[in-house]
């Protein structure tokens, strides 16, 4: 399935099916993170442990202000975990003698509200990784780019800056940035919260048709539950702060996932039993009346 | 489906955004249509109109002394004026050629100190540790106190004058670049590491151009800063130059010359500071871009 927009390139069709995943394995085992602003301790994470294998979409589900970025932070090196160990495929990212990970390309994160550099065009954005990283020329870069972009539809878009852009086209494009890279891990943190429902499900349509043909292991936070399963192999449901593992759901919809699916039987099956375990935590959070940060 | 044929009017159909004299045409046709050009124009008469009223029509008591527009403009353009000054004598250029350029040399090494050091001092958490309270303390002592000093410091004319306009303009644009660094969001710096830059590159592709729209807007600033801080030092100290014609014109009793002089600075003074928006807007085509789709 792929969106036809006239006068664009279609997606590639048809390219050899991947094979099986054997990257973008993430263990993390007993984390604990606690925040320590003004002398207060804040546990924004408690003894959490998951295990994410390789090539697999997971899902965070979870209330506002449970530790969800706080996790996702901490994958990605932009701060230091209190205790426990996060790994990736076996190598330790961050642990006992190292709280902080490095930031690596390994891992990239698509942000809440969009990261793309306002002062490069999508195609200079989209070619920033390898230049910086040294593997391409800034040419070669830039001419990968566009066929990069061109693939996920935004072939004529290279030229504008994001300020140009409609932000469902900002958000694609920085998955087009991300992936450019080959990551063994997509981080994506409630990257469609602001959009409309039409919006998003174009959005979901295209994270799905990229994830059918790079396989890449996709950590991904939501609060939408529709989307959650839409989406995933496993739905992680998450308590209330501090942030631990409650439940997992996974996620038997076959792959390619299509809109019809989310009328099945099973898709509601699904919903209501995650629903069960989040409202439980919803309504903890909500009663413990914090506010709420995005 | 559609089955009517719905007939609409005849709208024009543009595909292709106008460009370079096609864009300043379309931007001029489009200004005619707002009120904009006729409230201005209008602005400029009332103005006139009063200044006028007050000092050659109704000649109130404490406005006799100042010299009308009147006065003013045919002593301006008069090929032969009796105090001296004006668009054909070739002294006024000279007066004018002398300020302009201590304020390209003032304004040029203030731009390479100050936007240096605001980088720095935004990004680096220690570097700013180290200089801004010097900074901020300096930065509220008047040009004018600083006149003295820079006389005992530097010798002859040319280079106590520089110095002075030099330093006003700097705070200023050391402060706007500080401020535009930090205005970054943290969100790019993030995305810049996760996607595998060195700490120069960081530098380079998103504290420069993040701070750029910052750092215009401080140049702007700091190049009026430049003209009012180098009159100051040149009625202090000076041989030549619009602030020494000014203050030299009102110790002989030569009025007309004076606001000649006022009027030309202004002039002038606007003028290098629409030349810097202008070269602003040339290196941030992607935010002149974003701020036209909102209208602006
Ligand atoms: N830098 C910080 N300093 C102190 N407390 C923080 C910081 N960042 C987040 N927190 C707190 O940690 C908790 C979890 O935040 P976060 O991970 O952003 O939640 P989520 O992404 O699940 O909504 C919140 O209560 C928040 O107030
Ligand atoms: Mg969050």
């Amino acid at each position: 399935m792929n969106i036809a927009i006239p006068g664009q390139p279609s997606p590639v069709q048809g390219l050899a099916p991947v094979a099986k995943p054997t990257r973008g394995q993430i263990s993390i085992k007993n984390v604990t993170k606690i925040y320590d602003p003004e002398g207060v301790n804040v546990m924004a994470v408690d003894d959490c442990s998951m295990e994410i294998a390789a090539g697999e979409v997971c899902m965070i589900v979870g209330p506002s202000g449970c530790g969800k970025t706080t996790l996702l932070n901490a994958i990605a090196g932009f701060h230091s975990i209190t205790s426990g160990e996060i790994r990736l495929d076996g190598e330790l990212l961050c642990g006992p003698g190292k709280p902080k990970a490095d930031q690596g390309a390994d891992r990239i994160v698509v942000f809440q509200h969009g990261a793309l550099f306002p002062w490069k065009t999508l195609a200079e954005n989209v070619a920033y990784g390898p230049m910086v990283q040294g593997k391409l020329s800034k040419k070669d870069a830039l001419e990968k780019a566009h066929f990069k972009l061109a693939e996920a539809g935004l072939g004529d878009f290279g030229g504008k800056y994001p300020g140009e852009v409609s932000s469902g086209m900002a958000r694609r494009a920085e998955i087009v940035r991300a992936l450019i890279n080959d990551p063994a891990v997509l981080l994506l943190d409630e990257p469609y919260r602001a959009m409309d429902a039409l919006t998003k499900s174009i959005m979901h349509e295209s994270l799905l048709e990229v994830y059918d043909r790079t396989k890449v292991t996709i950590f991904f936070i939501t609060h939408d539950l529709d989307e959650a399963i839409f989406l995933g192999d496993k739905v992680y449901v998450v308590t209330t702060r501090p942030c631990r593992l409650k439940k997992t759901v996974e996620v038997k919809l076959p792959r390619p996932r299509n809109f019809e699916m989310l009328s099945s039987e099973e898709f509601r099956v699904l919903v209501s039993e995650i629903n069960e375990a989040v409202h439980e935590e919803a309504i903890k959070a909500f009663q413990s009346g914090e506010r709420e940060m995005a | 489906m559609a089955t009517t044929t719905v007939t609409t009017n005849e709208v024009p159909q543009r595909r292709v955004a106008p460009t370079g004299l096609a864009l300043a045409w379309h931007r001029f046709k489009k200004s005619l249509r707002s009120p904009t050009p006729y409230l201005t124009v209008f602005g400029i008469f009332l103005w006139f109109f009063t200044y006028w009223l007050l000092c050659e029509g109704l000649q109130l008591p404490r406005f006799v002394k100042i010299p009308g527009p009147v006065t003013i403009i045919s002593e301006w353009f008069s090929t032969n004026p009796s105090q001296g000054i004006s668009i054909f004598t070739p002294e006024y250029y000279h007066h004018i050629a002398v300020s302009c350029r201590r304020i390209a040399i003032a304004f040029f090494l203030a731009t390479a100190i100050g936007v240096p050091l605001g980088l720095l001092m935004g990004w680096s958490r220690a570097f700013h540790d180290y200089t801004f309270p010097i900074l901020e303390t300096l930065r509220p002592i008047p040009i004018l106190a600083w006149v003295p000093l820079a006389i005992l410091m530097f010798q002859g004319y040319e280079t106590p004058v520089i110095f002075l306009a030099t330093l006003a303009s700097l705070f200023v644009t050391t402060l706007n670049t500080m401020l535009g660094v930090q205005s970054i969001d943290e969100a790019y710096f993030r995305a810049a590491g996760c996607l595998g830059s060195s700490k120069w590159d960081v530098f380079k592709h998103v504290v420069v151009p993040g701070a750029l729209p910052y750092i215009f807007t401080g140049l702007q600033i700091s190049i009026g800063v430049a003209w009012f801080s180098l009159v100051a030092a040149e009625m202090v100290s000076g041989d030549y130059g619009l602030g020494y014609l000014i203050l030299s014109s009102y110790v002989n009793g030569v009025t007309v010359p004076m606001v000649i002089g006022m009027l030309t600075l202004g002039f002038v003074g606007w003028f290098t500071s629409v030349l810097v928006r202008m070269i602003g807007d040339r290196l941030m085509q992607w935010h002149v871009r974003a701020l036209a789709l909102q209208g602006r």
